[in-house]
Order: structure tokens, then sequence, then C-alpha cells
């Protein structure tokens, strides 16, 4: 494993958080997956002896908890809501129109390694439906008209070096 | 009647210009004031408040708050722990997004209040994974509170000393149900736990007396102990007190969050006033009141019966508009309060589709652990779809019924009722729409009315 030394700083602090090491589990595959993409058997290994505890301890949350993947994505994550109050505003739309816009299908790699789409429950923002999330960022009442503006955004910094992200 | 006014006690500040979640803008605005006081009583008084106060808990199941606190084993010799439930998955809810983001120290203020009036010395605060920016202004916020020892050892020169950790889920809607919220804590896949014996009260996490409060109920019990319980009873009405965060989405002209006394309130006020009415040239079809789980009232139904109002029985003979948002009036129509999630539809939208689409979230969200919730919300899952994508046939509603009837109380959690609800009520109040749903299909219908499923 080649975690960060920041990452591996932050696994040292979190597990002090909790009265039994278990409990950083989460935390772990989390800091593990935005360190290196996703939860390779590696990993799992890796943190569950990190944690004292069987792969099979990691392993079972890996396959439970949605956020978790056991393959890379693509540079961007395009999360689309799915949920009733978004589709009723029209949220198959706006995903359908992500796809067109990189020619990918959901939870796929698009050509070129740019994004992958997924279709995912609840964001608890219907308020503003429909609702996407672009890694870490919420993006409220996007139509498929806005889907088409964040798609041509994401294409144009696609180019661009990372840090100007 | 006009809508009354909005009494925004925990949603004050949101959306105020200028006003930041950070330390400064909360002190400046009297932050923790409220708890520089309550370190001065006694740890009892402030939960007599909170009983006086008839707070009822915001996360679902409206559960008196001060009793929740009152169940916890004191005597076990094991350290007590608060757990905050900011998963906020139930569907068409989004309050307590806007407190972590933009006020989370009113939350913080809140959580040490209760943690020093049960004496808790650990408290987490499980938030959704979908909320990666709240975490780290979460996460930011406690910092901050702790370098101004509001948060940490000797809590403003007390002795008394508490920490708040910042835990996040990874997309489970079931970590929602406290006990499942516990296991998940706990490192392990969040099934839910059999109660008796495991109610969180005396065996939670760790094995130990823990207390799972919602985030809003939390800053109420801020403001409860800041006025006292008896002024606090006095909002809202009997047995309902306080205000209420509702969350209303979907076909209205102005979505969004409202905060209302309890009660005071009715469904027709807060859609058409409140929030503008229906679309243009649209008529309200249907409205689930407490989050996606809850049974769908009808438009055009009528309800009846009688009902305590003081110390007299009442008639009372209610449509759809009529009904006070309430605890008790929604359980009474067969419906709830729930989270507070008003869902709307109008006349544009296939009731078979968005069954379609609830079930489609209930068969992923299931945890699997209980055989009839498992396979039940499957294959209300795909008789839906089926209905949708491929044949459908007259006698789907009585099918669909029949596994639903199957599913809820039999499961280990409440989850079995979350998703045989949906099916029961969409099955018993348009049940002529799923008969005739094939032939529906075949008529043509406006290009501008979106797939659901």
């Amino acid at each position: 494993m080649n975690l960060g030394a920041q990452t591996l700083r932050e696994i040292d602090e979190v597990i002090t958080h909790y009265p039994q090491k278990r409990s950083a589990a989460l935390p772990l595959l989390h800091l593990v997956q935005a360190d290196q993409g996703f939860i390779s058997h590696e990993a799992v290994e890796w943190i569950a002896q990190k944690l004292e505890l069987q792969p099979i301890n990691i392993f079972e949350l890996v396959t439970f908890y949605p956020m978790f993947r056991q393959k890379p994505i693509g540079r961007r994550h395009i999360k689309v809501c799915r949920t009733l109050s978004c589709a009723i505003m029209g949220g198959y739309r706006t995903c359908a129109e992500f796809q067109r816009q990189f020619a990918t299908g959901l939870g796929e790699v698009s050509p070129g390694g740019e994004v992958t789409i997924e279709f995912v429950e609840c964001l608890a923002s219907c308020g503003t439906a429909p609702v996407v999330m672009i890694d870490d960022e919420l993006h409220e009442k996007v139509d498929a008209a806005r889907a088409r503006e964040l798609s041509e955004k994401i294409k144009a910094e696609a180019g661009a070096p990372a840090a100007s992200r | 009647m006009p809508a009354p006014e909005q009494n925004r006690l925990i949603f004050r500040h949101i959306g105020e210009p200028g006003y930041t979640a950070d330390l400064d803008c909360y002190l400046r605005n009297g932050g923790y004031g409220v708890l520089r006081k309550a370190v001065q009583r006694k740890p009892e008084e402030l939960v007599d408040e909170v009983k006086k106060s008839g707070l009822r808990g915001r996360g679902g199941a409206g559960f008196p708050c001060g009793v929740k606190w009152t169940l916890l084993d004191r005597k076990s010799g094991k350290p007590i722990y608060l757990v905050v439930n900011a998963d906020e998955s139930e569907p068409g809810t989004f309050k307590d997004r806007y407190i972590i983001h933009q006020d989370p120290h009113q939350m913080i203020e809140g959580i040490m209040i209760t943690c020093f009036a049960n004496k808790v010395e650990r408290a987490y605060v499980y938030i959704r994974g979908e909320f990666p920016e709240g975490a780290r202004i979460l996460e930011k916020a406690i910092a901050e509170a702790r370098a101004s020892n509001f948060v940490g050892p000797n809590i403003l020169g007390t002795g008394y000393g508490c920490e708040i950790y910042v835990h996040r889920g990874a997309g489970a809607y079931i970590c929602g149900e406290e006990t499942g919220l516990i296991e998940s804590l706990e490192g392990k896949r969040p099934y839910p736990r059999i109660k008796p014996p495991y109610f969180p009260a005396v065996l939670g996490l760790y094995q130990c007396p823990t207390i799972v409060n919602n985030v809003e109920t939390l800053c109420h019990v801020k403001h409860i102990a800041d006025m006292g319980g008896d002024a606090y009873s006095k909002i809202g009405t009997p047995n309902n007190t306080g205000t209420r965060i509702l969350c209303v989405s979907g076909h209205v002209r102005r979505p969004g969050y409202y905060e209302f006394e309890v009660g005071r309130v009715t469904m027709g006020q807060l859609l058409n006033e409140v929030c503008g009415g229906p679309l243009p040239g649209r008529t309200f079809k249907a409205v689930i009141p407490g989050g996606s789980s809850a049974k769908v009232l009808k438009f055009g139904e009528r309800y009846k019966g009688k009902r305590k109002v003081g110390a007299e029985m009442v008639e009372y003979d209610w449509g759809v508009e009529d009904i006070p948002m309430d605890f008790d009036c929604l359980a009474m129509i067969g419906s709830m309060g729930g989270s507070g999630g008003v869902i709307v539809m109008d006349d544009s939208v296939s009731m078979v589709e968005a069954l379609g689409n609830i079930n489609a979230f209930y068969s992923h969200e299931s945890c699997g652990q209980c055989t009839p919730c498992r396979e039940g919300s499957l294959w209300m899952k795909k008789i839906t779809a089926r209905m949708v994508h491929g044949e459908a046939r007259p006698e789907d509603g009585a099918l669909l019924k029949s596994v639903a009837d199957q599913i809820a109380g039999r499961t280990i959690c409440a989850f079995g009722e979350a998703c045989a609800w949906p099916t029961q009520s969409f099955i018993a109040k348009f049940g002529d729409e799923f008969k005739g749903y094939a032939l529906a299909k075949k008529a043509a219908r406006p290009g501008d009315v979106p797939e659901l499923v």
C-alpha cells in the first residue's frame, strides 16, 4: 500500500476517536478511497490489519455501503439523484443528458476517462430538485440545459492542470 | 383562514444574508449564552425542562425526547453516549442539511447542553456520507468551539468535559434507523438490532446506555434550555409542542423549508398559500406528508372521526387541505408527520410510476437481514417496474398489496412498515389507476411528463 503521508496521519488520528478500533473501519475506508480512488483487495487487507480485524470484516462493508467501490472511476464523479422528488422534477432526463454528453452508461468510466455517472438515491436536497453532486459539490435545479452547461464546464476543465480545478 | 406567520426558532438565521457558519458570527448573535447558563444548573433540572417542554423527536417517530432521556440506564456504571442522527436519509427531508451547513454551532450548543444534562462525556455525530462538505464544516465548527472551551475538557471552568466526533456514513438509508446506526458506528454492516433487549437507552453503542437524537431535536433542546420547558410547551398545540420545519418538494410553485408552530398550519394553507399552490394549469393529486414511507393522501378524500380538543371530544370531517400539520392529526387520519418531508404530486403524475420509483428506493435500501423485507421490497419493485416497462395486468394491484401485507410487522426494524406503507396506501387510494394502467399507458401522454421508473 502506497498511501500519502497526510492520509497516514489522518488514519492514525481518527483511530483515537473511538474506544474500539473497529469503529474506525468506515473512516479508514473513506480515507483510503480518497487517497487511492477505490478499495482494492490489498486495501481491504491493509485496513483489516491496521484495525486488528479479519479481511472479511472490512470486505463486507465495501460490498454493503453504496459509496465504496472496488474499481477505479473517472476523474470526475457525477451523481444524479434518482428518488421521487427529483424524478418528478425531471431527474431521469438530467441523468440521460449527462450520459449523452459523455457518451457513457451508468457506473462506467467514460471514453477518455473523464467521468463516471451514477444514478443514486436521495441526496437530501429535495426542495431544489433535481439535484446532482459532482465530486463533493452539490448542484441544485439541474435540468437538462443545466446538465449540458455543467458537462461543458467539466470538458473545458479536462485539459487544465489538476491544481486549477 | 389565512396561513399563520412562520415562527423561525431553529431556522432563524438560515438563508440570512451575511450569516456565516463560523464561531464569531454565532457569538455575535448571542451564541453559547444558553450553554453558559445551563452548565451552572443541575443536570436533572435540564432533563426536567425538556420533559416539561413536551418536545417530540423530529427524526420520524415523534417519540417524546424527555421520556427517551429518562429511560437511560444510569446505574450501570458504564459510560453514557450521545449519538446525533445526522443521517437525514428519508426521501423528501432536507432540513438538517441547512442546520449543518449554515448554523452548525446551534447544533453543537444543543449537543453540549444535552450531554451536560445527561452526564455524557462523548458524543458522535453520524452524518450521511453524501454530506462531505457538511462534515468538514462540522469538524471545523467543533474545533472552533473546542478552542473556545465550549467543547473538550473542563468546559467553561466547570470541571465537566465532553468531546464530540464526526463520523461519516457511506450512503446507506438504513443507517438512519437508530440501532442500525449504532452498528454502523461500531464499524459493522448496519443491520438493525432486535428490541428487546437492544434498546439504545440500555444496550446501545458498545453495549452502553446511549441517546440517539436527531439534529433538529437537539437544536430544540437549546431553545428549551433558554426559555424553559413551560414557555416552550406553550408554542404549538397540546401534545404537539414547539415549532417544526416542514420540507416541501415536488409540484408546488415555491418548494422549500418552512418553520411553523406544530399544528398551527393546515396542509391547505401550507401548499396553497405558503408554497404558492399548484404549478400553472395543474391541480394537486396526492401528497406524502412525512417522508416517502408515510402513507399517501389523496386530494378529494375525506377523513371523519372524533378527536380530543381540550377536554372535549369533537367530530371532525376534513379534506386533505384541512389537516393540521402535527403528529397526532396526521396519525389519526392514517398517515404520519414522520420527518417533516412533504412531497407533492399533481395531476401529471401516474401513481403507478410514482410507486415504482418509491419501490426502487426501498428495494435498493433494504439491508437484507429479514426475509420479508429483503424479498418483498424486491418483488414490489419488480412488479411495478414490469407494469411500467413491460406488461401491466389488472390484477397487479392486488398482487402488490398481498406482498406488502406480508412484510409489515414481520421484520426486526420499522423498514418493513416503511416499505409496505407506500404500496398499501397507493393501492388503497388509487386502486383504479393500477387496474387501468395497461390502457392508460397506451393513451397519448403530454411530452413533458418525466419518466419516474
